[in-house]
């Protein structure tokens, strides 16, 4: 005990003196919230609209008025011509062409049915589709406000491509998004954010440091010593541990505090989760650090494996979306456990009897990954 | 049998090999230390020096052969020789963001001790180091370091010590100094194992063992190295170098010859005893071939050329 003492009081010594490490603990998980809560998110806002107005009528000006008056587009400009709309998309001045073609109103008012066009940019094909859905629903609902006012001259106005005629219609669906009833996606990402952030200090983190160690010579120094294997790891592991929960910490509060993001469940059961968690991620990040010689291989490996990790783990794609293989390999991944436990417990308030199968996932792993990783770290070559 | 002999050799090493893939790094190595020698491995790089070392530190395991530290076996009885050796590393293996207290600190402590208990082992050395004990490790000056390195493998007053190259990079008074050191720690009983692949250092041991590819060439003291020097040994001293050297190669009594600082060493078939004759004879068969201003002198060979004539095989097995 006496020998782990010593061995954790110089290695939060070490972290600690190490300037850029203590920025690092304490600014990271801040900026990377900031950045990624505002950068990542999968609304769509300013989509640049053009508008064709060939029509001219009050119908066709209020269209346009819905759509900038929604905030999601904003108009970057208008043609008399098609060709010259196309150019704009092309160049990308514009992301969605509106077409409303002439005698739109007239149509609307003779024969109930108006046809107007809108064209996207489906270069990025998800935020195309976003886009697509915010202006249907815009469309439909002013077509739904035409149709009461002028009912029963007018029935209703849809968009040129399938859109759900729900106005005027005699189904009347009524959407709200329970846990998150705003949608605001930073609410979805940052305990996904949160995750990334534990999962990085854990493995990172250890893998980087014990390679160290090996460059400076100072494993061999120490490994002919009476310290064992165990006292080893444990005074590595530790503190890393404790930073890993101290990271979770700092980043929570922050998102907490600065974006509201709501902690409807226990905090134990989240710090928890972590710790088992943290086991997994520094096991990784030990069984690295066996098979390398030099930090630099160690950041290579461990970038490779995160970048698996957190793509497979559905943090920026839903697991149910991908082929069955994926969704397999996705199970096996400890990151996604942990994401489905931090969303569970932090938005819908959930407790150990709804995530305990999680947990329970987690903690094998954490039993296996520490165990191989344990093997295979030697105090000597063969 | 674990228990180490009393009154036994502080390291025996039976026909140990080691090979890295292709490399052959020890190729059947033999050797035995007495309590308190102090005992120099000499030879250049990728000799072998540093995997012999390993392998006696417990850090490496030999493909074959057998070997004893303090009478404990380096493959079973690991743990009773790591709390009894001090290693230090060719490299400065330090942590270089602590201080050079807390590094000492932390190394008496891993192996249960304080730096009050082994004051009286290091004091020599720490007396030198301890103006510095507050600065960081890697503010140090090569030699400064070599210093700490060495404190903190003597802090647990170890039984028997092994320096893989310590003065390696390290400058000529610093190099001086850290002998000194070594000659104290001598006087006091202590066995140490040190490598080197400065031949100039062998002259401070008690006996050396020059080593190439793999394979001890001869263990002997110092003094004895150049005794068994069979062969008449000249120094050649000339304008240009390289071209007495490539004539010297066609001289019917050349054996070797290699340059050796400013001059070239010349080894003579001719017995030691006629050196004076050998001497003479190059120097008129240089004046005839258009050098008379070379100048030729017989010497005595020092640790170089013994080394340089095993390793050319010129020089008999006499010292072996």
């Amino acid at each position: 005990m006496r020998t782990i003492r010593f061995l954790l009081r110089k290695e939060y010594r070490q972290i600690f003196r190490d300037r850029v490490m203590v920025a690092q603990i304490f600014m990271v998980p801040i900026i990377q919230m900031l950045v990624l809560a505002n950068a990542a998110t999968f609304s769509v806002r300013s989509v640049q609209l053009w508008v064709v107005d060939d029509d001219r009528s009050s119908v066709s000006r209020a269209i346009v008025d819905r759509l900038t008056a929604s905030g999601r587009f904003v108009l970057a400009g208008s043609s008399a011509s098609m060709a010259e709309a196309d150019d704009a998309l092309l160049d990308r001045r514009a992301g969605l062409i509106l077409h409303l073609p002439a005698r739109l109103e007239r149509e609307l008012v003779r024969t109930r049915r108006g046809e107007i066009q809108m064209i996207f940019n489906a270069e990025d094909g998800a935020a195309a589709g976003i886009a697509s859905a915010y202006a249907q629903r815009i469309v439909a609902g002013y077509g739904a406000e035409l149709a009461a006012e002028l009912r029963p001259a007018v029935g209703a106005i849809g968009a040129a491509s399938d859109a759900p005629r729900a106005a005027g219609g005699s189904l009347d669906l009524r959407l709200r998004g329970w846990y998150n009833p705003e949608l605001d996606y930073r609410d979805f990402m940052v305990p996904g954010i949160l995750v990334v952030l534990v999962t990085i200090v854990g493995s990172m983190l250890t893998a980087v440091n014990i390679a160290r160690e090996k460059e400076l010579g100072t494993l061999d120094q120490l490994n002919v010593t009476p310290v064992t294997k165990t006292q080893f790891i444990a005074g590595k592991l530790i503190p890393l541990w404790s930073i890993g929960l101290v990271e979770l910490g700092v980043g929570l509060a922050f998102a907490h505090a600065v974006f509201g993001v709501p902690v409807r469940g226990s905090l134990w059961l989240v710090f928890g989760a972590a710790a088992m968690y943290l086991v997994v991620a520094l096991g990784i990040g030990l069984l690295v650090s066996a098979m390398v010689d030099t930090q630099q291989q160690a950041m290579f490996v461990i970038y490779f494996i995160l970048i698996v990790y957190l793509l497979m783990s559905g943090l920026f794609t839903p697991v149910r979306s991908m082929p069955v293989w994926a969704q397999w390999v996705s199970a096996f991944t400890p990151v996604q456990h942990f994401v489905t436990v931090m969303r569970s417990v932090l938005l819908k308030g959930g407790g150990v009897g709804d995530v305990w199968r999680e947990l329970l996932v987690l903690a094998g792993y954490g039993v296996v990954v520490f165990w191989v990783a344990v093997r295979q770290y030697r105090k000597r070559v063969a | 049998m674990s228990a180490p002999a009393a009154g036994g050799d502080a390291v025996i090493v039976r026909d140990v090999a080691k090979s890295f893939g292709e490399t052959h790094a020890l190729r059947g190595v033999s050797l035995a230390v007495a309590p308190g020698e102090l005992f120099g491995f000499i030879g250049p790089d990728g000799a072998g020096k540093t995997t012999l070392f390993r392998i006696l530190t417990t850090l490496m395991l030999p493909d074959a052969g057998s070997a004893r530290v303090l009478g404990f076996d380096v493959e079973r009885d690991l743990w009773a020789i790591r709390a009894r050796v001090g290693y230090m590393p060719g490299r400065f293996s330090l942590y270089p963001d602590l201080t050079v207290e807390e590094n000492l600190r932390f190394f008496a402590a891993v192996f249960g001790t304080t730096i009050a208990e082994g004051r009286a082992v290091i004091e020599p050395i720490w007396r030198q180091i301890a103006p510095f004990a507050s600065r960081r490790a890697d503010a140090l000056s090569g030699g400064m370091k070599q210093k700490l390195a060495l404190c903190c493998a003597l802090v647990h007053r170890p039984d028997i010590l092994f320096l893989d190259e310590p003065t390696t990079g390290v400058d000529a008074v610093s190099r001086r100094e850290f002998w000194e050191i070594l000659a104290e720690l001598r006087a006091g009983g202590l066995t140490t194992l040190v490598s080197t692949p400065y031949m100039d250092e062998a002259s401070q041991c008690d006996r050396v063992a020059l080593i190439h590819e793999g394979r001890i060439l001869a263990i002997a003291p110092p003094d004895a190295l150049g005794a068994g020097f069979g062969q008449a040994l000249v120094a050649v001293r000339g304008a240009d170098r390289f071209a007495l050297l490539k004539l010297l190669r066609e001289h019917s009594d050349t054996l070797a010859v290699y340059p050796f600082g400013a001059e070239l060493h010349l080894t003579s078939r001719r017995p030691a005893a006629e050196r004076d004759a050998a001497a003479r004879d190059v120097a008129a068969w240089l004046a005839a071939r258009g050098h008379p201003d070379a100048v030729v002198a017989p010497i005595e060979p020092g640790i170089e050329d013994t080394f340089m004539a095993r390793m050319s095989g010129a020089a008999g097995e006499a010292a072996a």
